[in-house]
Order: structure tokens, then C-alpha cells, then sequence
């Protein structure tokens, strides 16, 4: 109950705020938080990324294994997405097997980097209709401070940008680095009245789940919606949330790969 | 696999122009035990819909004493697609019910009935693209045929990109080979298109295309409504000159 009456006060805080035009955390509307990109940080995964997004935190681990095509797609590699919202990360995460916020988690950012072919997957054919790599993108949330979905979709393509191909563990042919051709980019907005803002933070959320994640590739062109959470979204706000999303997405992309060349760069001193 | 020419001379594999739906049926009241229930079809697609509530929420605990619980269930038949599906929910349908459900939500007036619940059960019988949007289309039916009041209808279609055009409601065949897939549904009220309550989409389309896939959606939509309150108007039609024979049977 008491908490009850603390939610009250805290949504009643947040939307008299951002009525008056400001964000609790002084962020512009149009606002991401500090990202912070580490990768490489799982020696057994054959690519791995922590993402900070704030203090929301995700690590995705890629395993690779060797299996059967698709019928409809010999020639092509796999990739499958899951996501796992450990009890660890967040007092509202339960135990047990995926509900339906984890599905939707990953498959949206699946949608991201499949439909963006981020990954190129003709070149993960071993053998026509016989053998081709399968790639396991796996979500761990570690702290959920809000918007996991962006802090996944980070984490994921960075840790593919990560990843090296284990051919020699699996006897076909030399290891060689994943062929990555894009990096798709979500944008997720909460919908407050006539208001959107980007990557909301957990308090922020106390005024509702009202959500639209639009995922943008390099060349600006949008590759995956969702609108997420029981609300009703106007047209003239979805046109304004899509054109700052694609924007948005631009920056945040330069802003990923700066740090992912960062930490190669310390990578190297390290070992000189 | 080859990829099948999808566009020729203008037309559509199944005859149809880019802004044409596929042929639509609705009928209401087709289950006797629900409370309201709906029949539709879409092109192949057929879908029956059923709504039991407001009744009593079970478990308990999940009752909310100040609004109504809504579930929804989307569920495809094992044999509704060409190769057998495991009954069952999977990832695809659990997403497909969490997103359909919140698009009904804010249009239900939940907070009519305090601590029931409402029921909205979807069974795809047959599918050939554009399911969820069928569902939805049926569901909206069903729950205006149980009486269950609501702000308004919500009606749903699918645009594609096919082969560099943006055309409405995508069949099986091009929604497979198609370059992008955008199902959208709208709340309607008063011949009125006023909101937008779901939308997802994949595949690959710039801002323009964006744009003219929900122009083109908004059109197809106000076709679906019309025929989704004939439906309704027919339902009752019939239950009026059915009554007066009752009264004579008593």
C-alpha cells in the first residue's frame, strides 16, 4: 500500500514536470543518457557487450554453433534472439520462463538486426542445404532503470560486431570475424500526452508504459516498429516521433561505434 | 527457394490493383455459449472470435478493483497453415496477443465494470497473411456484440512493399517475399479515424514510404469499418424480427 501512495506521488512529480517542459533528470526531451559500450567482456562467448544506457544495464553474450538451414533458406546462416529478464535485474522480474515483456524484447530487437541484414548470412553457409552457422543472440538484463529495449538493441549488434566465428573449435575451415554490414539503431519514446520522450528512465515510467521503439539502419531508412503498452497514439505524433527517431538514431550509431573503436584502441595498448 | 514474380502488368498475383482489399465477409453472433462472437474472413483467412464477460476474473488476486482485466488470446489452429503448427502458444503468438490486447485496451471502457474480467479469444482457422489484423477486426465485432461498451471500433489491415510498391493488404505470397510489412490498427468513431492502437512493422521502407503505407492503411481501414458495422446492424436486424416469433411460441 505504501507503495501504492509512493507511485502516486512519484507520476504526479514526473508529469507536473514534464508539463512545465523538463525532465526529472534534466535531460532535453530529445535526450539519450550516457551510453557506455564495453565489449569483448565474456571470454567464453564468441562475442560479447556490456551496454550502459544511465544506470539501465545489459549484457548480450553471441555462441555460435554449426546446424541444419532452414528448408526455405539453404543457403543462409540462423540467427535466434532470446532474452532473459533474471530476477536479479529488477523487483518486478519473477523467475520462471519468459513472459510476454521478454518475448517482445527479443524479438523486436531481433527484427532490428534481421530485417536491417545486418549480419551477413550468405557468408555463413558452410555447406548448401546441409550445414550453415546458427547464431544465438542472448539478453541478460542486469539492471532495468528503464528502456532495456535500446540498451539490448545496442548491446546485441555490438556484440556481433564482437564476434569471431569459431570455425577451427568446430573443424570447418580458419576462424574469421562475423561479416557485419549495418548497425541498426532502436529509438524508444514514452508518449505522455502530447509529449514524447526519448529513453525514459524508470521513474519516468511511472506515468504509464506507453512506448513506440522505431529502429532506423545506416542509410536512415526504418526497418522495425513496435508500439508497445495500452494507449492510443495520434497520427501527427507518430509522423513527429518517426522523423526524431531516424534523426536520433544517427547520432546514437556514431556514438556506439566511437566507443566500440575506443575499446579496441585500449585493447591494443594493453597488449603492447 | 525462387522468388516469384509478384507484379505484373500492374496487378497483383490474385488479380488485384495495389489499393484493393481482398474480398471481406463479417458476420456476427456465430457461437451460441460466448457472449458475443464473430466470423470473418479475409481473403483466405478465416477467423472466429469469441468474447465471454464481464464475469468474474479467476485467479483472484488478478482482479483490479477499479477497472476491468482484459485478456486476449490469439491462437492459430495446427492445421491453418500449410505445414502443421504445434498447438499451442509460441513467441510469435504471445506477442501478436500482448499487442492486440493493448490496442483494445484504452478503447474498452474498463472502467465500466470494476473487478470482472473480459475475455476476447481469437482462433485463426485458416492463415494467409494479415492474421492479426483479421483478428483484431473480428474481436472488435465480438466484443460490440457482447455488449461490452467502447469508445469506438477498432479496425485493422496490413500494408506491404512489393517489389517497390506499397499496396494494401498483403496475401500469403507477398508477405513472404515482400520488402516490408506494416500491420496498423486504428480506433474509428463516427465514420472518423482518430487514433492509432497498434502498429508494428518490419522489413525495410524510407520515411516517405512510411508516410504513404498509413495513408494507404487509413483507406483500407474505413472499408473494413463499414462492413464490420453491417455486420453488427444485420445481427440485430435479425434478432428483432426473430423476437416476435418467440413471444408467439410462449
Amino acid at each position: 500500500m505504501a507503495e501504492d501512495i509512493l507511485m502516486d506521488i512519484k507520476r504526479d512529480y514526473v508529469l507536473s514536470r514534464i508539463r512545465s517542459g523538463e525532465r526529472i533528470d534534466g535531460r532535453r526531451f530529445d535526450e539519450f543518457r550516457q551510453i557506455s559500450v564495453q565489449t569483448g567482456v565474456i571470454e567464453k562467448a564468441e562475442g560479447s557487450a556490456l551496454v550502459k544506457l544511465g544506470n539501465t544495464q545489459v549484457i548480450v553474450g553471441i555462441k555460435m554453433q554449426v546446424g541444419e538451414p532452414f528448408p526455405d533458406t539453404p543457403e543462409k546462416g540462423i540467427i535466434i534472439t532470446n532474452s532473459e529478464l533474471v530476477p536479479l535485474a529488477s523487483p518486478t522480474f519473477e523467475p520462471g520462463p519468459p513472459d510476454e515483456n521478454s518475448v517482445e524484447l527479443a524479438r523486436v530487437v531481433d527484427r532490428g538486426i534481421r530485417e536491417s541484414e545486418a549480419v551477413n548470412l550468405e557468408e555463413l553457409c558452410i555447406e548448401e542445404g546441409e550445414k550453415v552457422w546458427v547464431i544465438f543472440i542472448d539478453i541478460h538484463a542486469l539492471d532495468d532503470d528503464g528502456n532495456l529495449m535500446d540498451a539490448s538493441a545496442i548491446a546485441a549488434i555490438s556484440a556481433l560486431m564482437n564476434t569471431t566465428v569459431p570455425a577451427e573449435k568446430f573443424e570447418v575451415g580458419e576462424d574469421f570475424r562475423l561479416p557485419v554490414r549495418d548497425i541498426p539503431i532502436s529509438v524508444t519514446s514514452l508518449i505522455v500526452d502530447d509529449y514524447s520522450l526519448v529513453d525514459p528512465c524508470r521513474d519516468e515510467m511511472s506515468v504509464g508504459n506507453n512506448l513506440i521503439t522505431i529502429t532506423s539502419d545506416k542509410n536512415g531508412n526504418i526497418v522495425a516498429m513496435q508500439k508497445s503498452g495500452s494507449y492510443l497514439l495520434s497520427e501527427e505524433k507518430f509522423y513527429e516521433v518517426l522523423e526524431l527517431s531516424v534523426a536520433k538514431a544517427e547520432e546514437v550509431r556514431k556514438q556506439v561505434v566511437s566507443q566500440i573503436n575506443q575499446g579496441d584502441k585500449d585493447g591494443e595498448n594493453e597488449e603492447s | 527457394m525462387q522468388k516469384p514474380k509478384l507484379i505484373v502488368d500492374g496487378k497483383r498475383l490474385d488479380g488485384r490493383g495495389f489499393e484493393e482489399l481482398r474480398p471481406i465477409k463479417i458476420e456476427a453472433g456465430v457461437l451460441k455459449r460466448a457472449d458475443g462472437s464473430c466470423y470473418l474472413e479475409m481473403g483466405k483467412n478465416k477467423i472466429i472470435a469469441a468474447v465471454y464477460g464481464p464475469r468474474e476474473v479467476h485467479p483472484r488476486h488478478l482482479q483490479d478493483p477499479s477497472k476491468a482485466v482484459i485478456r486476449y488470446r490469439y491462437n492459430m489452429a495446427p492445421f491453418s497453415v500449410e505445414e502443421r503448427k504445434k498447438p499451442g502458444p509460441d513467441r510469435r503468438s504471445v506477442e501478436i496477443s500482448k499487442v492486440s490486447r493493448e490496442a483494445l485496451e484504452p478503447v474498452i471502457m474498463k472502467e465500466l465494470f470494476p473487478r470482472s474480467g473480459i475475455d476476447v479469444f481469437v482462433e485463426v482457422l485458416q492463415a494467409d497473411a494479415g492474421t492479426r489484423t483479421a483478428c483484431l477486426n473480428a474481436a472488435s465485432v465480438a466484443l460490440i456484440d457482447a455488449g461490452v461498451a467502447m469508445r469506438g471500433m477498432v479496425t485493422s489491415v496490413a500494408v506491404a512493399k512489393v517489389e517497390g510498391n506499397i499496396v494494401l493488404d498483403p496475401m500469403k505470397e507477398e508477405d513472404n517475399y515482400g520488402d516490408a510489412d506494416v500491420p496498423i490498427a486504428f480506433l474509428i468513431r463516427n465514420d472518423r479515424i482518430e487514433s492509432i492502437a497498434l502498429l508494428q512493422m518490419d522489413g525495410r521502407l524510407t520515411l516517405e514510404e512510411m508516410k504513404k503505407a498509413m495513408e494507404l492503411a487509413k483507406k483500407g481501414a474505413m472499408q473494413i469499418y463499414r462492413l464490420q458495422r453491417e455486420a453488427i446492424m444485420k445481427k440485430y436486424m435479425k434478432e428483432e424480427t426473430e423476437e416476435p416469433e418467440e413471444e408467439n411460441e410462449q
